[in-house]
């Protein structure tokens, strides 16, 4: 009674064939997880790395693959829109900008991936003129450089000649002659730019005998010495040395301490200034006084 | 038997080993279908100790989450008469409902409604050594119940503790820590055939599963269809099944009897299939559309089309009054009923305090059945259904799937059986050992 053409089975009649042992079983076998993720994963990974393995064994091959890379990377950083052919040097004098450009040594136009602004920038400022810099590739291959000059403010006399020093002491450039800078007041002595910061301080209190001063003198590295003209020289205290010389410019105020024939007054001690006349001035003194002029001095 | 004991208690073994992997399948072998059910155990056994059961008769702790059914090969009376066929049927539902979990189970219970299940009831008495009962004085007790002769080729099938009575006090559940001079016990002991549960074993092994549990479909469609009341008050369970009719009978929450009827649905479809001169499948089909018990007036004119491919076309037209299946049908139905009767008689179940009675099964949804029922076994006649799971898709919370749900109650909560009691001291090898050895440390 079964039917010899196909007729479309109504539900109660669906077949539903069991599986064969072999398709139970991989069917078991794919949902066991250690199993799947071994095929999902761990196949996969070991496959490429064996391919990897395979070409990477051969040495012509891999040297092949990192010069075509290689290349790869230089044409890219070739190309015209990373070219920097120009260097415009701004906030600096002609000199300064001639040295930087020297020091700098580019040979333009480059690429911008070959430029190492950082280092470029180190280069920069180990110039003493230089404060600092800033670099930057704008746009239109140009390599900028924002210089910031050292300002000069005081001039130092040291053995070896003269040297420019800026605020913070650091050596600006060499003086060929005072002359040149006359305006900036003068220090000498070993460490004088080390204590930069209080010379000027004296300067600025010095103010009042301005006309008369030649210059400051480091001692010892520890204290200062003001020198006037007719080489009149006052020795300021390691500590406290501008109340010192305001307490002097006072008396010379009232007095006319500076106008007369003293050669030095030593302020070192508070308590008890000491003055040294010049001989001339001694013996005119001592005889004043009925003395007998000093002897074994013929200054 | 100590045979059947070890194998029982290695299933409990696997039971737990399946228990915490969470995933555990279902198998019902039933003579018209066979069912699988993929159950996932979520909070498993960490508040076993605190309560009873657990919240919702202990199933919030599993899931349904695969489910499979197909059509029975091989099965006869709930029996497997082509191992082949079985083999190939089982793997067909565990595949499908593997599939539709996405998890590979590898631990089964099974149940089964043939192997000509007899009941026993046993009692054993044991005086205590000290007037506290303890684990051991249990152990002792169900140790000396005497087992009666229950033939060769006979198996073990259930064997559940369902009384203790300590002196004159009876109905203890649990007995341990209690005072008393004389423990005795009762139990209920259901017998099977073994070669049918080694047929079973065999097709499961055949599928690379292992077997964690098995159990009587009479009791797992018992504990699933019946209300907890019933189950307490005194019920039977009639699982009118497609090859056999399982009839358990429950008391105090413990099964005290279980018998099966080697007749069901599938009879009725082969009396119509013969009568009406049809093949099986159609028979199955005019008994699921049209079937029914109680003829009326109606149903003389009610016209059935049988149809047919003979190519005869008197033949091919037949058409036959609903009125003439009914009285097809209805003959078998109340043979296989009466016949439960007697078993229900035969086991006393008049003299229980309660008459109710369950009819659950695939048979069952033959419409005007409670009607006939109701004549042939008492007055107290209701149709069961399989208490609801969580997951289970809608198309398996007929009463055909009573079993698969009792099972897994059972799966989750199985009751106390004698192999998961201790073992008697004096029979336990270990012990005898330690003993042994303690012997030569005193004496030498």
């Amino acid at each position: 009674m079964q039917p010899l053409g196909r007729r479309a089975d109504p539900a109660y009649l669906r077949r539903d064939p069991a599986p064969s042992r072999w398709q139970y079983r991989m069917q078991r076998l794919w949902l066991t997880p250690v199993f799947r993720g071994l095929f999902r994963f761990g196949g996969p990974v070991v496959v490429i790395g064996l391919l990897g393995l395979a070409i990477f064994a051969s040495d012509a091959r891999r040297s092949a693959i990192l010069q075509s890379f290689a290349n790869l990377q230089q044409q890219f950083q070739q190309r015209p829109e990373f070219r920097v052919s120009l260097m415009s040097v701004e906030g600096a004098s002609r000199d300064l900008s001639d040295a930087v450009r020297a020091k700098l040594a580019l040979r333009l136009p480059m690429s911008s991936f070959d430029l190492d602004l950082a280092a470029l920038r180190a280069k920069i400022e180990a110039l003493d003129a230089v404060a600092s810099a800033e670099l930057r590739v704008r746009s239109g291959g140009v390599l900028q450089v924002l210089l910031t000059e050292r300002e000069p403010v005081m001039v130092w006399r040291k053995d070896t000649g003269l040297e420019l020093l800026d605020k913070t002491g650091h050596r600006v450039a060499s003086l060929i002659a005072r002359a040149d800078r006359a305006d900036l007041p003068l220090v000498a002595g070993e460490g004088a730019d080390r204590a930069l910061g209080e010379a000027m301080q004296v300067f600025d209190a010095a103010a009042p005998i301005a006309s008369r001063l030649r210059g400051l003198v480091r001692v010892g590295d520890r204290r200062w010495d003001l020198v006037l003209d007719r080489n009149q020289t006052i020795r300021l205290p390691q500590s406290n040395p501008i109340a010192a010389l305001e307490r002097l410019l006072a008396l010379d105020q009232a007095e006319k301490l500076l106008d007369r024939d003293i050669l030095s007054i030593d302020l070192r001690n508070q308590d008890r200034p000491a003055l040294r006349l010049a001989p001339f001035a001694l013996n005119e003194a001592r005889a004043a006084q009925g003395l007998a002029p000093s002897a074994g001095n013929n200054l | 038997m100590t045979d059947l004991y070890q194998s029982q208690r290695a299933m409990r073994h696997m039971r737990r080993a399946a228990m915490q992997r969470g995933v555990v399948a279902i198998l019902d072998v039933g003579t018209s279908k066979i069912a699988c059910l993929v159950l996932r155990f979520d909070g498993i056994e960490a508040d076993r100790e605190a309560d009873g059961v657990g919240s919702m008769a202990g199933q919030s702790r599993f899931r349904v989450i695969g489910a499979a059914t197909t059509r029975s090969r091989g099965v006869r009376f709930g029996e497997i008469a082509v191992m082949n066929e079985t083999e190939r049927a089982i793997r067909t539902a565990v595949q499908a409902a593997q599939k539709m979990a996405n998890v590979r189970v590898d631990h089964v219970i099974a149940c089964f409604s043939g192997a000509e299940p007899r009941s026993y009831g046993l009692a054993g008495e044991w005086d205590l050594q000290d007037s506290v009962v303890s684990e051991q004085d249990v152990a002792q007790v169900l140790a000396s119940c005497d087992v009666p002769d229950f033939g060769e080729g006979r198996e073990i099938l259930h064997a559940q503790p369902v009384n203790f009575a300590l002196d004159h006090r009876s109905g203890l559940g649990d007995p341990r820590g209690q005072i008393g001079n004389r423990l005795a016990c009762d139990l209920h002991m259901l017998s099977v055939d073994a070669s049918v549960v080694q047929n079973l074993l065999y097709c499961i092994k055949r599928c690379d599963l292992e077997l964690a549990g098995i159990a009587s479909s009479a009791y797992a469609s018992a504990i699933s269809s019946l209300v907890e009341d019933e189950q307490e008050l005194g019920a039977a369970c009639i699982d009118l099944g497609g090859g056999a009719s399982g009839i358990s009978i429950f008391m105090k929450k413990h099964m005290i009897y279980a018998d099966s009827v080697r007749m069901g649905g599938d009879h009725v479809t082969s009396d119509i299939s013969k009568g009406l001169q049809v093949p099986l499948v159609v028979a199955e089909r005019i008994k699921t559309k049209h079937g029914g018990v109680h003829a009326t007036g109606m149903d003389d004119r009610e016209m059935i089309e049988i149809g047919g491919d003979s190519g005869d076309w008197e033949k091919d037209r037949r058409q036959i009054s609903r009125t003439e299946l009914i009285g097809i049908m209805r003959p078998r139905v109340e043979e296989i009923l009466e016949e439960v009767r007697a078993r229900l008689d035969v086991a006393g179940f008049d003299s229980l305090p309660s008459q109710q009675i369950v009819l659950t099964g695939g048979a069952s949804q033959i419409p005007g059945l409670d009607g006939l029922a109701s004549r042939i076994l008492g007055q107290r006649v209701r149709m069961g259904r399989p208490m609801r799971v969580q997951g289970l898709p809608q198309a398996a919370t007929g009463p055909a799937f009573s079993s698969a749900v009792g099972l897994c109650l059972f799966a989750s909560h199985p009751q106390d059986e004698w192999w998961d009691f201790d073992i008697p001291t004096e029979r336990y090898p270990a012990r005898s050992l330690k003993r042994a050895f303690r012997w030569f440390k005193d004496n030498w």
